[in-house]
């Protein structure tokens, strides 16, 4: 598969469209399943997790589902292509670290994925732009059958489905809504959520999941129990508390709306204007004021530009993606100007490098 | 079926609890567990990762047995678990099952699955989760003091039962 054809095409949770996409960026669910024949991951030699990445590689075509997936070996792939599926959701950091045979098969869309070999087996993972928790349990449940259709999943009367971590036992299942949460930022209004958040047992992660940052103002809500509820009440105990957050986070907006105006017009019209003519621009500030202009544009204090377009911004100034479009390798300050060269060109169509 | 231990009732409730690395099981009906556990629950349960580092510290001699305990199918001991966090395979969820047991209930506040079955599952495991479905409604039932479902459920849970017995293979 040709990873470059990817930097041209937008992941379908990047479209910013969906139901409360004002808010929610995207829905995503993923499923711990590992083999009963092989040992886990941590005692697998290099011959079982071969046979693992076999297993499901050749069990692949034969699945009943309507999306292909293709498979991607992660080995043969050099650093800056690893880092590249990390940035865009398909692969988590610890499975591009990792080593020996794995890998991850794909949609074209990229809105469904299945990682071999990392922590666990498999982790399957269906994604979905906006709050879509139904939509992304019935495709996860459906590709769950025709996989186990094909391959047999170590499975517990008592504990379920069996994962490497006790901490995922049971359904496996981490159901997660990304948030981008700005004006709870602003406000300071965000650690009170948080706390709230962890009493009721979910966890609170950044945009790259586990000890990542929540840069740009975006923060996933998962679950932590898997094991004790079954997956769709482990997926309404999520649902249940998005309402409240989302209407915290638009009264939020509009507090500031009401009460700074002019103040918070200026704020995003500056940092509009610094994205529009900066020529060199680091990752972590590129985060920042993408997310004032985006909060900017859902308070329609500005109409010149598509949240999908700000979206992809957000992935496509990550290290790995800017080194992908130039194909060649850059370092940190050549990444920064072409970082900036990259959002004039989609913000105003400047094409000069 | 064991007795409350604080009243004549069925225990229905097995609370392992975890002091000074020492674990003693408890056993109780639903109402003495409330009472129980609400009182328990002043002293703020110890979460995953205060486990594992009470567990690291090797202060508690009498775990030390336990660490060295090796899985028989992948060779991973006990201890090596406890530093990395992560088991070797499938098998060790019933080689180590006392000592992970505490440990599942404290991560997940439950040690029972209920969600998806797999479509192959043998007839036994299917039997065994009807079970727990039948039970959680008999509960409800009996909540709402709804007898005539209650005894239906009832009834419904011996015939399970009997057909599990007759079937020796129940056990993996």
């Amino acid at each position: 598969m040709d990873l470059d054809s990817l930097t041209q095409s937008n992941s379908e949770w990047l479209r910013g469209t969906g139901p409360e996409s004002d808010v929610v960026v995207s829905t995503r669910i993923r499923l711990a399943r590992n083999l009963a024949q092989f040992p886990f991951n941590t005692r697998a030699d290099e011959a079982a997790r071969g046979q693992v990445a076999d297993q499901v590689r050749e069990c692949l075509g034969e699945l009943p589902v309507p999306k292909v997936l293709n498979f991607v070996d992660v080995p043969s792939l050099d650093e800056i292509s690893q880092q590249f599926l990390v940035e865009r959701q398909l692969i988590s950091r610890e499975l591009a670290e990792g080593d020996g045979p794995r890998g991850v098969a794909f949609s074209s869309a990229e809105d469904v994925s299945i990682m071999v070999n990392e922590e666990d087996h498999l982790r399957l993972q269906v994604l979905r732009s906006g709050l879509a928790l139904d939509e992304c349990w019935e495709e996860i449940n459906r590709l769950d059958d025709a996989l186990e259709e094909e391959l047999t999943f170590a499975f517990h009367e008592k504990y379920g489905y069996l994962t490497a971590c006790p901490t995922n036992v049971g359904t496996g299942i981490r159901v997660s809504v990304m948030l981008h949460l700005p004006a709870l930022v602003q406000t300071r209004e965000i650690q009170k959520v948080f706390h709230s958040l962890q009493k009721i047992n979910l966890a609170v992660r950044g945009l790259y999941g586990e000890g990542s940052q929540a840069l740009g103002d975006f923060y996933q809500i998962s679950n932590q129990y898997t094991l004790g509820l079954s997956e769709t009440q482990v997926i309404d105990k999520v649902r249940s508390v998005i309402p409240r957050l989302l209407d915290y986070e638009r009264r939020a907006r509009t507090a500031m709306l009401k009460e700074k105006k002019e103040q918070l017009h200026d704020h995003i019209a500056r940092a509009s204007g610094i994205l529009r003519s900066a020529q060199t621009i680091s990752s972590e500030e590129t985060m920042h004021l993408l997310s004032s202009v985006r909060l900017g544009v859902n308070l329609g204090l500005i109409d010149d530009v598509e949240i999908s377009t700000l979206n992809e911004l957000f992935i496509m100034t990550q290290p790995a993606h800017l080194q992908k479009l130039k194909r060649t390798e850059l370092d940190s300050a050549d990444r920064n100007k072409a970082r900036a060269a990259l959002i004039r060109n989609r913000l105003t169509g400047d094409l000069r490098d | 079926m064991k007795k409350c231990r604080r009243c004549s009732k069925s225990a229905t409730l097995h609370i392992t609890e975890l002091r000074q690395g020492e674990a003693t099981e408890i056993h109780l009906c639903e109402t003495c567990a409330k009472d129980y556990l609400s009182q328990a629950e002043e002293v703020s349960a110890p979460d995953f990762d205060v486990q594992f580092d009470q567990l690291e510290e090797g202060e508690h001699p009498e775990v030390s047995g336990i660490d060295d305990r090796t899985c028989p199918n992948c060779g991973i001991t006990f201890r090596e678990f406890r530093t990395q966090g992560r088991l070797g395979c499938p098998h060790d969820y019933v080689e180590f099952e006392s000592d992970l047991i505490p440990l599942i209930e404290n991560i997940h506040g439950e040690t029972q699955h209920c969600g998806k079955l797999p479509k192959r599952a043998p007839d036994s495991s299917r039997r065994q989760h009807q079970l727990i479905r039948l039970r959680s409604e008999l509960k409800v039932a009996v909540e709402e003091e709804n007898y005539e479902s209650a005894a239906r459920l009832r009834d419904e849970i011996h015939q399970v039962e009997s057909k599990l017995q007759g079937n020796d293979s129940s056990e993996e």
